[in-house]
């Protein structure tokens, strides 16, 4: 079963697969360009200290994005 | 390597994009990649020069040129910032993209970190769409080898149809072969690159303007890539593209029909602008994705685990903060210690050698006035200088460097961008003001890796809120003299490192404080997007950060102490020799500066030193001493405890101090600094505000601080 949720909701430690991108313009195109496309495998690693932003697996790399910014992106967990 | 010389100082300022040919004959070469592969560490390799490298990505915010030789050829290879795609997004990408499409280099070197060439072919892939003259270099090939990836290169070439090299950057025996596809390139470009394919609709649209841009013949951007350009309609590229080709060349109306067609071909598919940029995007990704299945194999999962059980203890909840301060206080404490020995050294060969050097010129006979201006003036500036102030700065920066090489730097972006955008502001920021410590003129240029310009705009104006290394000296000469103890010992120095922890940490929150402020006022805005990569640690070149980057600095002192603290020290001696009516122009000069310096919990004499540190901070406190001899003082301030009694003799106490404190934490930065921030944001306005800012709130601590020590103490 799958089910739909945005990314921030992500656990660490938990993975999903992304479904679409809910922003446009220039933040779009930088998630876009870190390989962020549908059916990429996306891994929560951790949160930073106060708890935003918080570490993604993409790709192979760390990278780091805000709550504001990972609430537009939507993911399907198994 | 950390910081350098060529990264500081007056070099941190971007000379722009002008290539300084020698010959008509020189190949200019771009080294492209994404951030943090190495592509500075092998530009140092090749060129032998030694541009600022660091484990973080976006240390390279501008173009750097060398030169070397090959086969009798020579070359001049650009180092440009990293990026992960064309699709510039912030100034310095911006850099990076019109240097590749505008500035037609000879050839195009993409390096690739080998941990990770899927995403890395990505930029590969968008730079063959520009340029057939493309030589992939993946580098990292050792680290990459750990982790038990192994990569085909021929069968990577052979797909691509370009040169494919690998190479070890700190490893210089592993150059050569990159050096001769680079020569390959030059002379005979590959016939037959591989181009990403785009869904049908796309490919329709693209040919539509193709063929009427073959018709134009411009022979300057390659016709699909242009054609795709069209289509995306990016102003800003657009822009460029306009001032290249001319301003009518767009305006074509066979072409513009063209584009019209084009357009609504698209449109017929339902492919909107924001869809086209998604398939682009993910046509891209998907093709690395499918050529690195054939050509990379792993032997376990690509991310390493060990790495982040390091980030689950830095950045944690509990321990994130805790062990951020900590470090800096051990850095610190480091600094203070190592800087100990030296100074005591050097100050007391250069109390013996002024001796020495005084007894000289009186056997030559030198009339007394130049003796005095000759030793009294400039021997004894410079002698403080490098036995006071040297140390310290010689010690911190290449223990700061290891900091940046191990790749902490973003970690403390990560841990620091919440409060950041509590005040509205770039997580990236925290950067900057970590390089700030090293050099504020270097942290304002670093300020490009920050996207929105707002944002921007708060991490350049507040940078000098964080000591740089200039000032470390005069606030740990402060706190040992005043507070911590003169002993040496361990205690003393663990204390006087806390403090200057403390002083440190007064210098973040004032920043943040800053910012915020700004952020409500002048600069208001809403916080950008904003993503960070934090890279794998990597193992420091510790011997060789530590050789270079002491004698770099060492270098760096001596040189300023001779441009700065020479016309200084004669200055002073003439002011204090010259007499207007009965009283020398030092004496009026800190007489008129008195009564508001009085205001501030300091003297006359002090402000008067902070005005004429304007060039160069380390000059202050040896100004200061100059000065009070120059009055007539008895004592000769060689070590510490003489100097406290000088300043103790000339009514110092430890309120004077802690104001002497806040203003060298808070005053207006060198003139280098101002250099670079009138650079980087083209207007005086910025510039005087970032002068401005500090100033002011040194003015009001130092007044509250000395008014509430008026009315309880």
């Amino acid at each position: 079963m799958t089910s739909t949720i945005s990314l921030n909701q992500l656990a660490p430690g938990q993975s999903a697969k992304v479904k679409e991108l809910k922003t446009a313009g220039s933040m779009r195109r930088r998630l876009l360009d870190l390989g962020l496309i549908a059916h990429t495998e996306v891994m929560c690693l951790g949160r930073s200290p106060l708890g935003d932003p918080s570490a993604y697996l993409i790709r192979g790399a760390v990278i780091a994005i805000r709550t504001k910014d990972s609430q537009n992106i939507i993911i399907e967990t198994s | 390597m950390g910081l350098t010389n060529h990264s500081t100082g007056i070099s941190a300022i971007d000379s722009g994009l002008i290539i300084k040919r020698q010959h008509a004959k020189d190949h200019v070469v771009a080294l492209a990649g994404n951030p943090n592969v190495g592509k500075s560490t092998l530009f140092n390799g090749l060129t032998g020069m030694k541009q600022h490298t660091g484990n973080w990505p976006g240390k390279t915010v501008s173009n750097a040129q060398g030169r070397y030789t090959y086969n009798s050829e020579s070359y001049i290879l650009v180092d440009i910032p990293g990026t992960y795609s064309l699709m510039a997004h912030s100034a310095e990408e911006e850099v990076a993209r019109n240097f590749l499409c505008f500035g037609r280099p000879e050839a195009i070197v993409v390096v690739c970190d080998a941990s990770c060439l899927e995403r890395n072919l990505n930029l590969v892939l968008q730079t063959m769409e520009i340029s057939s003259k493309v030589v992939v270099c993946i580098n990292l090939m050792d680290e990459a080898r750990k982790k038990g990836i192994h990569i085909q290169p021929d069968q990577l070439s052979k797909r691509l149809g370009v040169p494919v090299v690998t190479t070890i950057a700190r490893d210089k025996k592993s150059l050569p072969a990159l050096t001769k596809a680079i020569q390959q390139v030059t002379q005979k470009p590959a016939p037959c690159v591989y181009q990403v394919a785009y869904p049908e609709p796309v490919e329709e649209a693209l040919s539509l303007l193709t063929t009427v841009l073959q018709k134009k013949t411009h022979h300057k951007l390659d016709n699909r890539w242009l054609a795709l350009r069209l289509l995306d309609a990016d102003a800003s590229l657009l822009q460029e593209i306009k001032s290249l080709l001319g301003e009518t060349f767009l305006e074509d109306p066979e072409l513009r029909e063209a584009q019209e067609q084009a357009l609504d071909l698209l449109a017929a598919h339902q492919i909107t602008p924001t869809k086209l940029q998604d398939l682009v995007t993910a046509s891209l990704v998907s093709a690395s994705e499918e050529i690195c299945k054939d050509i990379v194999s792993m032997d376990q999962p690509v991310y390493q685990f060990r790495d982040w059980k390091l980030d689950r203890i830095l950045t944690s909840r509990l321990l994130g903060y805790p062990v951020m301060i900590l470090l800096l206080a051990f850095l610190l404490w480091l600094t203070i210690t190592g800087a100990n020995y030296p100074s005591k050294l050097l100050s007391d060969l250069f109390f013996w050698l002024q001796d020495k050097l005084s007894a000289l010129l009186l056997w030559l006979c030198v009339p007394l006035w130049l003796h005095d201006l000759l030793i009294l003036g400039i021997y004894r500036v410079v002698a403080w200088v490098v036995s006071v102030m040297l140390p310290p700065m010689a010690v911190f920066f290449p223990l700061f460097t290891l900091l940046e090489d191990i790749g902490y730097l973003p970690r403390l972006a990560y841990n620091l961008d919440r409060p950041f955008q509590c005040c509205k502001a770039c997580g990236k920021q925290a950067l900057c003001m970590a390089m700030g410590f090293g050099c504020n003129a270097a942290g304002v240029t670093g300020c490009r890796i920050i996207d929105s310009p707002r944002e921007r705009l708060l991490a350049i104006l507040t940078n000098s809120f964080v000591p740089c290394n200039g000032r470390f000296p005069t606030l740990i000469a402060l706190i040992s003299i005043f507070f911590a103890g003169l002993t040496g010992g361990i205690t003393s120095t663990l204390l006087c490192a806390l403090l200057l922890t403390g002083v440190i940490l007064l210098g973040i929150g004032m920043t943040f404080f800053v910012t915020w402020l700004l952020s409500i006022t002048l600069l208001k805005g809403i916080p950008s997007a904003f993503t960070l990569e934090l890279p794998p640690y990597r193992r420091p070149q510790i011997g060789s950060v530590l050789v270079r980057s002491v004698l770099d600095r060492t270098l760096f002192v001596l040189g300023r102490a001779v441009v700065v603290a020479v016309p200084a020290g004669l200055l002073i001696w003439l002011m204090a020799n010259l007499s207007l009516g009965d009283m020398s122009l030092l004496k009026l000069c800190s007489h008129a500066l008195d009564p508001f310096a009085r205001l501030m919990g300091l003297d006359g004499v002090i402000l008067l030193a902070f005005f004429l540190g304007f060039p160069a901070n380390e000059i202050v406190m040896p100004v200061i001493f100059m000065a009070y001899l120059a009055e007539g003082s008895l004592i000769e301030p060689g070590s510490l405890t003489a100097m406290k009694d000088l300043l103790l003799a000339h009514g110092w106490t430890i309120q004077t101090a802690v104001s002497m404190i806040l203003f060298s934490l808070f005053h207006w930065p060198c003139s280098t600094t101002l250099l670079t921030v009138h650079k980087e944001t083209g207007s005086l306005r910025w510039t005087a505000l970032a002068a401005l800012l500090p100033t002011a709130a040194g003015v009001c601590l130092c007044m509250l601080y000395t008014g509430i020590c008026h009315l309880w103490l």
